[in-house]
């Protein structure tokens, strides 16, 4: 190997106390395709945002072209020839090609008006380069996703990024489409740009990638090189922590009942379609990558966004839910994965909110009778043990913890046939965190149908009974018993696994 | 402005069972006081007439302001109550006047009509997701409009009220003393306030106000709570216009009611109602619309030049908003 054009050493960075990446070096050499990978929260993102200068890290040295490189801001890096493409695209659908190209250093004339003859006449040249044969005053509303990403592509290369960072570029798009980025980066690397490459498709690293290093937990797993570089390789590397063995788990038969999600297509997937069985009696695991698709299934049984097709039942009865009051009204509950957005309102009291979608059992005469609803806020503060000063407490001056049991609590008091948690300890403290499992093992033994969509590979394989996982909007398999360990969930959630999938 | 109250500890002291409170709290110390100077300086301001004709003013905006108040807690606005009241107030002239319409069946018509109109602002904001800005700026052009061309921008009467002129009377009179639209509005507000503060559909509105994501995650029916309040808004505004047409005597269309709708919104957010929604109590609204009606009569009785009663309002709205931005609101 030649010189690297980057070395990052010992990059160490926490976020509010919860360490995100220990001590991770990373090299790269000029001219290399590097793929990035490791589970969610692995800290892959974290490491290439302290590259592109999004985020500073607490401790280590950064490298760059054989330079101590100090990256302050997304100007320094920049500056230095590192160009970072997100995976949420940072476009402006208002301005043609060559405006987003030239975004905040587009070429003057008199100092004042902007150059556009000279954008455009630059931009030309690098849209060739990178596919793209379009003419440069183009608006973006008129591209595509795959196109608009090869605009930020463009818009890196004008730049003269000598190290191009792309965060799941193929994560929307299709498979021409993403065949055709791929051939775009051996391009790139055979002109002498550099790309670290972050992606879950497996078979793209593989492909083309001369390497990959893959992050475990914030921490260096391996590299893999040349014919060690194998998809086997790379999902032993990602997994491999040691889980302590799970509680017994509950083997509910399908004749117990529960709710049956037939043919569901969502907005997010509307080429695929799922069918789901949640019994009675049990916790079932929703395991897959983030945007697999997994909260937009959540979603959708709830009632939040409109189904494009499917249906449901609870214990063989149809169920006709097109809003969540539907939902509610037929036993259904969802904790959602965004607690501050929609699970609570942070601004009201915690008996506002624990009374929230039972107010009508709190109504006297046509009025409100706040005792009674004390009363029940005061019940589930003890019950649940939701450490508050009093239940007029606002939900904002609580924990993380202690603000999701008080959505707990608001389902808990509609006594829920089906209760579906979408991320259920996001956000909370180990204690808490517990006291939410035993929650949802009760939950379960009262006979309600749980089901809980986690990216928290420990939570999935511990607190499940069964685990299903799903791999960009299909579902990938279903694993029982002793089938539920952390390589068989990742090999489904990445989308590669003969003689696993259902 | 409320410098006066000890700031809130975590025990519950008398002062923090008050925080709540405190804009309200502000408003009647502020109105206290710009009475008892007002008393002071000019005996005219105790005068039986001087406190009726500023209770019928606070009776005719108040009535409308506690409409308003409720879709300004849903974090939304209504622009077009002013027009309203040129609209209805135009149809109250032909009603009773040119097609000799029962009173009895005249003022449900307006109601109705009023309620109408106020159900297309709702659906169009909870259907069609426009901004209620947007919709009830246009309803503010629209009706103002409408009115000026069916009267044919000429002024209408009520000419020698034949018919109607028992009814008008006494919505123009007094009982006990007091005015009659300062009754109504003192029935209608406490049936807000009730409404507001008593009933799940109050609760709702607050949830919705603060965070309508959760409100609807939590199986509130928001579109169906918010086109409510556009209804109960106008029709508010409805009952407004019946009372303050015979109290104007006449309709002109290009101003009857103009800047009504801001009278009504300076008065909720003066007393603790938040443009973002999700703030305000109904004694608030009462006490923000007195207060704004005793501008005039401030500017009035002190002999300052009429011309400069909307500078003094804005003056007084915005010491208001930075006393409170200074001296309360928690510094980051």
């Amino acid at each position: 190997m030649t010189v690297p054009l980057l070395e990052m050493r010992g990059i160490s960075k926490s976020f509010g106390g919860v360490a995100a990446l220990h001590g991770v070096d990373f090299s790269a050499a000029e001219g290399e395709v590097i793929g990035l990978i490791g589970e969610n929260g692995a800290g892959k993102s974290t490491l290439m945002k302290i590259l592109g200068g999004i985020h500073q890290a607490d401790s280590g040295s950064i490298h760059f072209n054989g330079q101590q490189a100090a990256i302050g801001s997304v100007a320094d890096a920049t500056r230095l020839g590192i160009a970072f493409v997100h995976q949420e695209l940072s476009v402006f659908e208002n301005l043609d090609i060559a405006g987003n190209v030239f975004l905040g250093r587009e070429p003057r004339r008199m100092g004042v008006l902007i150059d556009r003859a000279r954008m455009h006449r630059e931009t030309t040249p690098i849209l060739r380069r990178v596919g793209l044969d379009l003419d440069p005053g183009t608006p973006l509303t008129h591209l595509s996703l795959a196109q608009r990403q090869l605009v930020e592509i463009a818009k890196s290369l004008s730049l003269d990024a000598r190290l191009i960072i792309m965060d799941e570029p193929t994560s929307s798009l299709t498979l021409t489409e993403a065949n055709r980025l791929l051939e775009i980066i051996a391009d790139l690397a055979a002109h002498r740009h550099t790309v670290v490459y972050i992606s879950h498709r497996l078979h793209e690293l593989t492909r083309s990638c001369g390497r990959a290093v893959v992050l475990r937990d914030g921490r260096l797993a391996g590299g893999l090189t040349g014919i060690e570089f194998t998809h086997a390789n790379l999902v032993r590397l990602m997994v491999g922590r040691d889980l302590p063995p799970a509680a017994a788990r509950t083997a509910v038969g399908a004749s117990a009942g529960g709710l049956a999600i037939r043919a569901l297509r969502t907005q997010a997937w509307p080429g695929h379609t799922i069918d789901l069985d949640v019994r009675r009696g049990e916790v079932l695991g929703l395991a897959g990558l983030v945007g697999a698709g997994r909260s937009e299934v959540a979603r959708a049984v709830f009632g939040i966004d409109a189904m494009l097709e499917g249906s449901l039942s609870l214990d063989g009865r149809a169920l006709r839910v097109r809003s969540p009051c539907d939902a509610i009204s037929v036993g259904l509950a969802l904790v959602p994965e965004d607690r501050k957005l929609a699970g609570l309102i942070l601004e009201m009291s915690i008996r506002e909110n624990a009374t929230m979608a039972t107010l009508h059992r709190h109504v006297r005469r046509g009025l409100i009778d706040r005792a009674s609803e004390r009363r029940a806020a005061e019940g589930a503060i003890s019950s649940l043990g939701i450490r508050a000063t009093s239940s007029e407490a606002k939900s904002s001056s609580l924990s993380g913890g202690n603000q999701q049991k008080v959505v707990l609590s608001k389902w808990l008091a509609t006594n829920p046939q089906v209760v579906i948690l979408d991320e259920p300890t996001r956000g909370v403290d180990v204690g808490a965190k517990h006291e939410i499992y035993q929650l949802i093992r009760r939950l379960a033994a009262e006979g309600a149908a749980v089901l809980m969509v986690s990216s928290d590979m420990e939570e999935v394989i511990l607190q499940s009974d069964r685990v299903a996982v799903m791999h960009e909007g299909e579902l990938a398999g279903i694993l029982t018993g002793d089938d539920i360990t952390e390589e068989a969930v990742m090999h489904l959630a990445v989308g590669q696994a003969p003689g696993l999938a259902s | 402005m409320s410098s006066g109250l000890p700031t809130p500890t975590r025990a519950p002291t008398l002062a923090a069972r008050l925080a709540p409170w405190r804009r309200e709290l502000a408003v009647l110390a502020l109105l206290l006081a710009v009475s008892i100077s007002l008393a002071l300086v000019n005996e005219q301001f105790l005068t039986a007439q001087n406190l009726q004709n500023l209770m019928r003013r606070v009776g005719i905006s108040g009535i409308f302001a506690v409409g308003l108040g409720l879709v300004i807690i849903t974090g939304g606005i209504d622009l077009s109550v002013g027009s309203l009241l040129a609209l209805l107030g135009i149809l109250q002239c032909f009603l009773l006047v040119d097609w000799h319409v029962p009173w009895y069946l005249a003022f449900p018509i307006i109601l109705g009509m009023g309620a109408f109109l106020g159900l297309c602002h709702g659906l169009l904001i909870t259907c069609l997701r426009l901004w209620p800005f947007i919709v009830t700026l246009c309803g503010l052009l629209i009706y103002r409009g409408t009115a000026q061309f069916i009267a044919g921008n000429e002024s209408k009467g009520f000419g020698s009220a034949e018919g109607f002129s028992a009814v008008r009377d006494f919505l123009n009179g007094y009982v006990i003393g007091v005015p009659v639209s300062f009754w109504i509005m003192l029935m209608v507000a406490g049936a807000g306030g009730v409404l507001l503060h008593g009933t799940v559909f109050g609760r709702h509105l607050y949830a919705i106000g603060h965070n309508e994501e959760a409100a609807r995650h939590s199986g509130i029916r928001t579109s169906l709570v918010i086109t409510i309040a556009y209804v109960l808004c106008s029709l508010t505004a409805s009952l407004t216009s019946i009372l303050f047409a015979f109290d104007s005597g006449g309709i002109t269309p290009s101003n009857h009611g103009s800047f009504y709708e801001l009278y009504g919104i300076a008065a909720a957010v003066v007393a603790g109602c938040s443009l973002r929604g999700g703030q305000g109590s109904m004694v608030g609204i009462v006490l923000g619309v007195i207060l704004i009606q005793l501008i005039p009569n401030l500017v009035n009785l002190l002999g300052w030049d009429t011309s400069l009663t909307f500078a003094v309002m804005g003056l007084v709205i915005l010491i208001g908003a930075i006393a409170d931005s200074l001296l309360v609101r928690p510094r980051h």
